[in-house]
């Protein structure tokens, strides 16, 4: 009992740490990859290629004035992003990350805990998470701020029916509630994932789509549309709080991809059995990366790659070496794989919010309630009778 | 430990549901309520009803009071002027909510026996695959029969919301 406590407390750390760390760094990546789609270097100043503009941004926040207005309900103006962050943060706590793994004689799960019903509690937290932006938007006694909150728990109201019965398609074929049983039921070869089953393929489009109005992001982020709400139901925060909310919507993407990788992309697993050589597929990559990274520091473009270049291509090579060394191969190869495909829905978010311009409120609501609902049920209802007739 | 939950998780919920009449802004009155339904899920979570939990914070928590909070939000309804008490209600509120609570002690005294009230975790029934087949078995008719009552209560509300754009 209590190593389990001690256990949980160090695993807690670890995952909290990481995340925190994780939620700051998707901001520079977003914020580059932004760039470069618009052919813009984008941060450059602090560190090499702005590395450390995340830390210089959390000194920036912290220290601003923390300015609470005199016409707002104290109580739930305060609340709000509170709410906002602690909703995020819980449903973490029961994705898991990996395996079982032996770390000093103790067996212990890449996962904070594990619960039976995971799928049902991590779409009960995010529903709660709804409060945290409408109760900011009405505390704040302000138009704009009210419309926001207005328009983001409409939004959430509309996009959680198509999720939920999109997220319902793979736990049939699945046939459990628990997120690590249902990694286990797609391991093996890459058409054991629930994404390559028959025609879940359109699951997982409904329950993409989903996700990205659920978090507001490009092009459903009506709730924050500056040109017509200055910033929606954030306009009246300031400094940590205004994070909070910043930091929530960053962890409610994560989630949203963990939940897409866990679901439909197969988890912790690799593509193909490791007795096929998937365990090779990392160190091929970070070598790769690290020889290309190494070559262009040797032959610069620009000046300056001359220095920034070559530490990379360094950590990049040792990170390679890492992945081979027999011990820590079974913690760090799911994982690998886990970070490598949620990695590629955040891309996916990234690249959208890049791409396409913002939907009208009409054409929001009509989507939502006269195509994606309707599919999703349809696809709900054909995929329960293929699995009824084949079982 | 169960006990401390318990104990915890009661007495938010009797405080919050208190505070749900006594609040005079609504808005403050659906926040309480959004707390008595979220320990009340912790409370089904204390039992071993997993499936209930979560259905509760979904159904009711996440859904339903969004929606109470949402009308809140949209009429911008204002802090509420505390009516005059009733005489009526002033004289029998307190000995009617008294033998409420004894009908209630009563009832549960006689069909549970002493020492078995409370098993912590050790409700079955509460699983998500046990309340699937009670729904598909013994509650079919009633089931069916609800789902019906739904459907024809969104005809109602589609018709009379219609009715009113012309």
């Amino acid at each position: 009992m209590d190593s389990f406590i001690v256990i949980s407390l160090i695993k807690i750390f670890v995952v909290f740490g990481a995340l925190m760390t994780i939620l700051a760094y998707l901001q520079w990546v977003e914020r580059k990859v932004i760039a470069h789609i618009q052919v813009r270097p984008g941060p450059y100043r602090v560190g090499p290629h702005g590395l450390l503009q995340p830390l210089a941004d959390v000194i920036k926040l912290i220290t601003k004035e923390d300015l609470v207005p005199p016409y707002v309900n104290k109580v739930l103006y305060l609340a709000a992003p509170f709410l906002a962050i602690t909703m995020a943060l819980l449903s973490i706590s029961v994705i898991p990350f990996g395996p079982a793994i032996q770390v000093a004689g103790y067996q212990t799960w890449m996962q904070l805990t594990d619960l039976n019903f995971g799928v049902l509690f991590i779409l009960g937290v995010s529903s709660m998470g709804v409060y945290g932006i409408a109760l900011a938007g009405w505390s704040s006694n302000n138009k704009y701020a009210l419309l926001g909150g207005l328009r983001s728990s409409a939004q959430m109201i509309s996009y959680e029916l198509p999720l939920s019965l999109a997220i319902a398609a793979p736990l049939l074929i699945s046939n459990t509630l628990s997120l690590r049983k249902l990694v286990d039921t797609q391991d093996g070869w890459l058409w054991n994932w629930n994404l390559f089953h028959g025609f879940q393929y359109v699951s997982f489009i409904i329950f993409i789509i989903a996700g990205f109005a659920e978090t507001n992001r490009v092009p459903f982020d009506l709730p924050e549309a500056e040109n017509e709400l200055v910033a929606g139901f954030h306009t009246e925060y300031s400094s940590m709080k205004f994070a909070s909310f910043f930091m929530a919507e960053y962890a409610n993407m994560i989630t949203v991809s963990c939940m897409a990788t866990l679901l439909f992309l197969g988890g912790w697993v690799a593509p193909w059995p490791a007795a096929y050589g998937s365990g090779y597929v990392p160190v091929v990559i970070f070598a790769a990366a690290g020889v290309i990274t190494i070559w262009r520091g040797l032959n610069p473009r620009r000046r300056r790659d001359r220095f920034t270049f070559p530490p990379f291509g360094v950590v990049f090579l040792i990170a390679a070496a890492v992945f081979l060394v027999p011990i820590v191969q079974s913690a760090l190869l799911p994982l690998f794989w886990f970070c490598a495909k949620t990695g590629a829905i955040l891309f996916l978010f990234i690249w959208i919010r890049g791409t396409l311009p913002r939907f009208r409120y009409d054409q929001l609501m009509r989507f939502a309630w006269k195509i994606l609902f309707p599919v999703a049920m349809l696809n709900l209802l054909a995929t329960g009778l293929v699995i009824a007739a084949f079982s | 430990m169960d006990l401390i939950l318990f104990l915890v998780f009661a007495a938010i919920a009797v405080v919050a549901a208190i505070n749900v009449v006594v609040q005079r802004h609504p808005i403050s009155s659906a926040v309480s309520l959004i707390a008595v339904m979220g320990s009340l899920a912790v409370l089904y979570l204390l039992l071993g009803a997993e499936f209930i939990a979560a259905a509760q914070v979904i159904v009711y928590a996440g859904a339903i009071m969004v929606l109470f909070v949402f009308v809140i939000m949209l009429l911008n309804a204002g802090t509420e002027t505390r009516a005059g008490r009733s005489f009526i209600a002033s004289l029998l509120g307190v000995p009617v909510l008294v033998a409420l609570l004894a009908l209630l002690a009563f009832f549960t005294a006689r069909i549970y026996p002493r020492g078995t009230m409370v098993h912590f975790g050790g409700f079955r029934g509460g699983t998500a695959e046990a309340v699937g087949r009670a729904l598909f078995t013994t509650y079919l008719l009633p089931f069916e029969i609800t789902s019906i009552l739904i459907l024809i209560a969104i005809v109602g509300a589609i018709v009379l919301a219609r009715k009113e754009l012309e």
